[in-house]
């Protein structure tokens, strides 16, 4: 399937989504579903670097508070619309992106993780030392109950909600292309054995790079609209570990090794998360994604897509 | 001045909390990024026999040690099992450690809440006072525990059969097979070893300052800033740049407040990695 | 005739262990070079450094005319060198036409230009053959023997098209008849213009392949000339016998 058609594909299941839950009206359902879209581009964005080149990155929180803080930024100096913010967050995260990779992809597997955990906490620290933004005091940023779009009202919750849907359908769509592509091959060999593939002539730096860019563009993009979702922004939300270990788990969970996976990840896990918070607590929800995540790195290191090939494999060679 | 001596002291304490990633990543190759929530562990169990009998937070956790070297035992089987297979073992190692830390900060989470927690003893407080220097008991006391601490492992490694197996098997698995010693019992008492290790740093760091769960996410950046700028496996070259580390943190609190201490450790980490991995070229 | 690659003064240290001290090496354009010594003695060290998986401290490597030094691995195999690992490391997650498909993109595109998708699946199937590996094509690593990975390390390495190819212990293991057909493949490429390294300790192979031998022992070398003189050499009789 070409990748147009399967772009027109997403948008119109997620124009059916919306539509559904418009007519449903239920407030809640928006704003679960924007956090789940969230996860979905995320953990899609992580799987670019994580799931298709081999290299962890612990620090996707960074890049995603990177969006949320340039959109504050821009709130206290000059409100813009918010598709712009995105596109900003985009080049702004993109460009750290590029930066920390030049600096720490030369190291191997190992290396690259705890650099960039050390990463994360340094951006977070230039951020509580910023007072403009807010500090560690936080920033509050005010948002209108409405909005119009084309002669149409709608609810705010619903704006963000088609926002951060858009930003979810175009990660996917990049991550689905890539694999699809030579650039996707060529990551494949850095994480199947990067000594290897540079022996072969592959050029893994460069091709590290772009997936480290890519990465953290469309992190930043899923960050951009959150100061205006939650209202209030302080840093220790917006740089938390949650964002961290959800970005690692649902890829994990879901099956790295396609773009499906993360995708999957992502539902599951965030619904399941949502629903946890809602009847119990919200520490035991994040108590149930860490657990998930070492079982599944323990028992089914190819996640649940995984599951389903090897089940699928057995019963043709069955037959 | 003061921060200097301060520095030292800090540097003493990172040591013994750096002991324990020395021994898994330096010569095991195991990135053990959980290895702060066991420290954290140990701070609130060392809290627990603190505050319900009264004993000594250093004397507990070495009654402790047996069950954190099991601990660590059992982690390293399920390592094993799990991750024996080459190719993908740094991704799942990874996410395998990662996910225990997390697991670990939110059940204290959840057990304790987020309230910060502290011991009580009888150094706590008081100081010495040497010239101009103060010499705070608090400070004193775990920076000599660490030392004695690293003093033993220092002579384990070096001197007794299975610390020099472990060098060993660090650099020749093969060597050491053909010596008799099954390479996978050594790397597990190993790993008990360095497991071990955090139930008296966990001791030692709820001396120095009231903890709660999340404070170990700090000292997983400043525990490998010291093991790479240490030399990876090397126990003097660690105490050094533990010492460094400690040093210029306490400067940096002193002239720019605490808010920047983080990035010191973090900025150190991946300034060392970034112009001089020495070592890691060609792993 | 200048020679297509020239190593000089190479040195590589790891802490304290000297690998590699001062080597001095030249290799004629369509020569067979053996390349022997002791385990330990910094074949793979010295293989390493001509081929950038590793940095040499002091000492340079010319290859086709080109200084290599700062040049990434991969610009290496660009311009032509190209090398077999000793333990082989297939993509595990690519089947094995695939594999031998990674140089040819992004090796042999590169000198010629984008290749079309059928012609690079047949190259690919016909090397397979020529290892005896076509019948496995879309089989994956796994399922190889060990021997068998051997023979699709070697292959993927003639996949990049070189000029140099450094064949690095291809035949451990193998038995006789194998070990004359990768002979026999390695004089055919031979004949076909690229000059090859081959180290081994299949002391027959070496002898029988090489037009010339060179010796290293604990990082030093300590022979270079023509086999049926090295052999006899003291020095290298030692190093052997003292094993």
């Amino acid at each position: 399937m070409s990748t147009t058609r399967f772009t027109l594909i997403c948008v119109l299941v997620g124009l059916v989504v919306y539509v559904f839950g418009h007519l449903l009206g239920i407030g809640y359902l928006f704003f679960a579903g924007y956090t789940i879209l969230q996860f979905i581009a995320l953990a899609s964005a992580w799987n670019i670097l994580g799931g298709y080149c081999g290299y962890v990155n612990f620090g996707s929180a960074a890049f995603f508070a990177l969006g949320a803080y340039s959109t504050v930024f821009f709130y206290k100096f000059n409100p813009l619309p918010i598709p712009l913010l995105i596109i900003i967050a985009a080049v702004v995260s993109g460009i750290v992106g590029l930066g920390m990779g030049y600096l720490t992809l030369r190291l191997r597997g190992a290396f690259f993780a705890i650099a960039t955990l050390a990463m994360a906490v340094v951006l977070q620290t230039l951020v509580v030392n910023w007072s403009y933004v807010g500090g560690s005091r936080g920033a509050y940023i005010v948002r209108a109950d409405t909005i119009d779009i084309g002669g149409y009202t709608i609810e705010y919750i619903e704006y963000l909600f088609l926002l951060m849907m858009a930003v979810a359908i175009l990660s996917i769509v990049i991550s689905r292309t890539i694999a699809r592509t030579q650039l996707g091959f060529g990551f494949a060999t850095i994480r199947d054995d990067e000594l290897a593939a540079e022996a072969s002539g592959v050029p893994t730096l460069r091709l590290k790079l772009i997936a480290t860019t890519i990465s953290g563009a469309l992190m930043g993009m899923a960050g951009a609209p959150f100061p205006y979702y939650i209202g209030y922004l302080q840093p220790a939300s917006a740089f938390g570990l949650e964002y961290g270990v959800n970005s690692i788990a649902m890829p994990i969970i879901g099956g790295t090794t396609s773009w499906v996976g993360p995708l999957i990840g992502a539902i599951l896990l965030g619904s399941l998360q949502q629903i946890a918070t809602v009847t119990i607590s919200s520490a035991v929800n994040l108590l149930i994604v860490g657990l998930l995540l070492v079982a599944f790195v323990v028992i089914a290191p190819n996640g649940l897509v995984g599951l389903v090939q090897n089940r699928l494999l057995a019963r043709r060679s069955g037959k | 001045m003061n921060a200097i001596v301060a520095g030292l002291l800090l540097g003493g304490f990172y040591a013994a909390v750096t002991a324990g990633v020395s021994i898994s990543f330096g010569m095991l190759d195991i990135v053990n990024i959980a290895h702060p929530a066991f420290i954290i562990l140990g701070s609130y169990i060392a809290y627990i026999v603190n505050t319900s009998f009264g004993i000594d937070p250093i004397v507990a956790s070495i009654v402790m040690l047996p069950v954190f070297y099991l601990l660590g035992t059992f982690i390293y089987q399920i390592y094993f099992l799990s991750f024996e297979k080459r190719g993908q073992e740094s991704l799942r190692g990874l996410a395998f450690f990662f996910g225990l830390l997390f697991v670990t900060e939110v059940i204290l989470i959840l057990v304790f809440g987020v309230d910060y927690r502290y011991v009580e003893a009888s150094y706590i407080g008081p100081s010495l006072h040497l010239g101009n220097i103060d010499f705070p008991l608090r400070m004193l006391v775990p920076c000599i525990t660490a030392l004695v601490l690293f003093g033993l492992l220092h002579l384990l490694v070096t001197r007794s059969f299975t610390g020099r197996a472990i060098m060993a098997v660090s650099q020749d698995q093969l060597a050491l097979q053909l010596m008799a010693a099954d390479p996978i019992r050594i790397k597990r008492i190993a790993f008990g070893i360095s497991i071990a290790t955090a139930a008296i740093a966990g001791a030692l760091l709820i001396i120095i300052q009231p903890v709660e769960p999340s404070v170990g996410r700090e000292y997983i950046g400043r525990v490998f800033a010291i093991c790479v700028l240490g030399g990876l496996g090397s126990l003097p070259g660690t105490l050094v740049a533990a010492m460094l580390l400690g040093i210029m943190e306490s400067i940096t609190a002193t002239f720019y407040g605490p808010s920047w201490a983080p990035a010191v450790s973090f900025g150190f980490l991946l300034l060392t990695l970034a112009f001089r991995p020495a070592g890691l070229f060609g792993r | 005739m200048s020679p297509l690659l020239h190593v000089s003064n190479i040195s590589k240290r790891f802490g304290g262990f000297v690998a590699l001290d001062g080597i001095e090496l030249e290799v004629q354009p369509g020569e067979r070079l053996g390349l022997i010594g002791p385990n330990g003695s910094g074949k793979s060290t010295l293989v390493n450094c001509i081929c950038g998986a590793l940095q040499n401290e002091q000492g340079s490597v010319h290859f086709d005319g080109h200084a290599m030094d700062g040049l990434a691995a991969h610009q290496r195999t660009h311009r032509g060198l190209s090398r077999s690992f000793q333990l082989p490391r297939p993509f595990v997650s690519l089947n094995l036409a695939d594999n031998l498909r990674v140089p040819m993109l992004y090796t042999v595109h590169k000198r010629t230009g984008p290749l079309h998708g059928d012609s690079v699946d047949a190259r690919c199937v016909e090397l397979l053959r020529l290892v005896g590996l076509d019948h496995k094509a879309r089989h994956m690593p796994r399922d190889l023997t060990q021997v068998e990975m051997r023979k699709l390390e070697l292959a993927r390495a003639v996949a990049a098209e070189p000029k140099l190819l450094i064949a690095d212990e291809s035949m451990a293991g193998l038995s006789h008849s194998e070990i004359e057909d990768i002979l026999a493949l390695l004089k055919q490429l031979n004949e076909r213009g690229i000059t090859i390294i081959l180290i081994e300790h299949i002391m027959s192979a070496v002898m029988s392949f090489s037009q010339r031998l060179v010796v290293l022992v604990s990082g030093k070398k300590i022979a270079d000339g023509k086999p049926e003189d090295v052999v006899k050499n003291p020095e290298v009789v030692r190093a052997y016998l003292g094993q």
